[in-house]
């Protein structure tokens, strides 16, 4: 079970998941970017010493190439993890809520990834297991300018703290740009599905705090809870209206796009994330009833190329691979044909 | 072709807007061009190389410190030089290694200088009760100026409370 997407959380009509991240350095280790295959062992070891029971530890050599791209897909692990992973490492707990990621462009990088919006909690379990860390390790950390990363972008707490919005009225009502440039206006960024420098598919807007250091944890995350209490307002306001002003036309979209996930046999990533937009939408909305967020979740996770891949047991090509993804998504949800 | 802002140095920069179907052209020179606020050149970057920039920028002041290209960390041999392409530094004695010019970078990209979060509860017992007279000291200023006398020998005796704390050797 996967936390983020098997179980419910506030708002979630609208935010799909929350996230925080603390990155954190070992002192006196290089960083991840100047570290020798041997040093990066060294590290291993201090964070195994680290944890306690109910986390499993796995080193990325000893894992296949599909379980280290479904951790990207399921949003455990960046996809700058994998690049590296002889030298890498992640560590889980059983419902997946805290991974901490060994070896990125930090040595450590402890995330908290709940579903709907819950930030505040995130941060707790974050900063809980950032407590329990650091009574082993000793952290790089400066009076001044506070946690020590490899990134001076990430300088100071070292926190990132995000979430996952589902924003299609917002997208169609062509709202969506003035809002997001409002939010960078405020400094926070807004990037796609999986992160920095991925691209927005299936109206999936990740929305973070930019800055990290001169304001406290606490801070941080109010301003972005502040800022998106505000989205949500936004993107319900923006469905209503679309629900007034043109309801018939907004449930045509959407049986529609039900009609074909239920029966269709080639499906491609890209169409099937912008039928699953239209879905969840329609699940919001009450028009599609019997449909719950969580089920929308694992479709739109094992729907991704190597999930894919993985429930078929085998690599396949684009061909095979869209024909699986059709099936899948029609089990999913219901269609035994 | 001269630069239409300066009119002195040669137009290197030609850039196309096309704005409510109406098509624009501007011709600046390298310079200007950076300091013109209307011109998003919508390339492909990744936030290293963005850094860069900065620090490039950083580095065109009037005072140029050329010695700073040999610097390299002693602890890691990260080269200055190579920080500037990868936007990552090496170790934490980076920061103290590249003193000179890290402030700047870190002032322009996070808008502040100093850290005001969490501290490492072991690592920093004393530099947490440092930073917590600090601000107690900043709210006693605000409360003298306020007036508010009584609040004011209150956060005095917690001052003096934490001050007589003994430093833990580390």
């Amino acid at each position: 079970m996967t936390k983020w997407i098997d179980d419910f959380g506030a708002e979630d009509d609208v935010i799909v998941s929350s996230r925080v991240r603390l990155a954190r350095n070992i002192e006196d280790i290089p960083f991840p970017v100047a570290l020798v295959k041997e040093k990066s062992q060294g590290i291993f070891t201090q964070v195994q010493e680290a944890i306690s029971e109910g986390f499993t530890f796995t080193s990325l050599e000893k894992t296949s190439e599909m379980d280290r791209k479904v951790l990207v897909e399921k949003h455990l692990i960046s996809p700058n993890l994998i690049k590296d992973y002889e030298n890498s490492a992640i560590v889980l707990n059983e419902d997946e809520s805290i991974s901490i990621m060994i070896n990125e462009e930090d040595h450590i990088r402890i995330q908290s990834l709940l579903p709907g919006f819950q930030l505040d909690q995130a941060y707790k379990i974050a900063d809980e297991m950032d407590d329990k860390l650091e009574q082993k390790i000793k952290y790089a950390f400066d009076e001044k300018i506070g946690y020590l990363t490899s990134c001076p972008t990430n300088v100071g707490t070292g926190m990132r703290a995000s979430v996952m919005a589902h924003l299609p009225a917002l997208t169609m009502t062509r709202y969506i740009s003035k809002v997001l440039q409002a939010a960078n206006q405020i400094g926070l960024a807004v990037r796609g599905l999986y992160g920095e420098g991925t691209e927005v598919v299936g109206n999936m807007f990740q929305i973070s705090n930019q800055m990290t250091l001169g304001r406290s944890e606490r801070e941080i995350i109010g301003n972005l809870k502040d800022v998106m209490t505000q989205i949500i307002q936004k993107e319900r306001d923006a469905r209503a209206t679309l629900l007034a002003n043109n309801k018939i036309r907004l449930e045509d979209k959407i049986y529609r796009s039900f009609g074909i996930l239920y029966n269709a046999r080639i499906l491609s990533f890209q169409e099937c994330m912008k039928l699953i937009s239209d879905i969840r939408l329609g699940v919001a909305l009450d028009i599609l009833k019997d449909i719950d967020s969580n089920k929308i979740n694992r479709i739109m996770v094992m729907s991704q190329h190597a999930y894919v891949q993985k429930n078929a047991g085998k690599s396949l090509g684009i061909k095979d691979s869209d024909i699986k993804r059709a099936t899948l998504v029609r089990r999913l949800l219901g269609n035994n044909d | 072709m001269l630069c239409e802002n300066c009119n002195k140095r040669t137009a290197t920069v030609h850039v196309t807007k096309i704005v409510n179907d109406q098509k624009a052209e501007i011709h600046l020179c390298e310079q200007c061009a950076k300091e013109s606020e209307d011109i998003l050149i919508d390339t492909p970057f990744n936030i290293n190389n963005f850094l860069t920039s900065i620090l490039d920028s950083i580095q065109e002041s009037p005072i140029k410190v050329d010695y700073i290209k040999t610097t390299k960390c002693d602890n890691c041999g990260m080269a200055y030089g190579k920080f500037k392409q990868i936007g990552r530094l090496g170790c934490s004695k980076c920061y103290g290694a590249f003193e000179e010019k890290l402030p700047g970078l870190i002032k322009r990209i996070q808008g502040h200088e100093v850290h005001v979060g969490k501290i490492p509860k072991c690592a920093g017992q004393n530099i947490r009760i440092k930073k917590e007279i600090e601000n107690l000291k900043n709210e006693l200023k605000n409360c003298i100026k306020t007036e508010e006398f009584e609040r004011a020998a209150l956060l005095r005796d917690k001052i003096r409370a934490l001050e007589s704390v003994p430093k833990n050797e580390e």
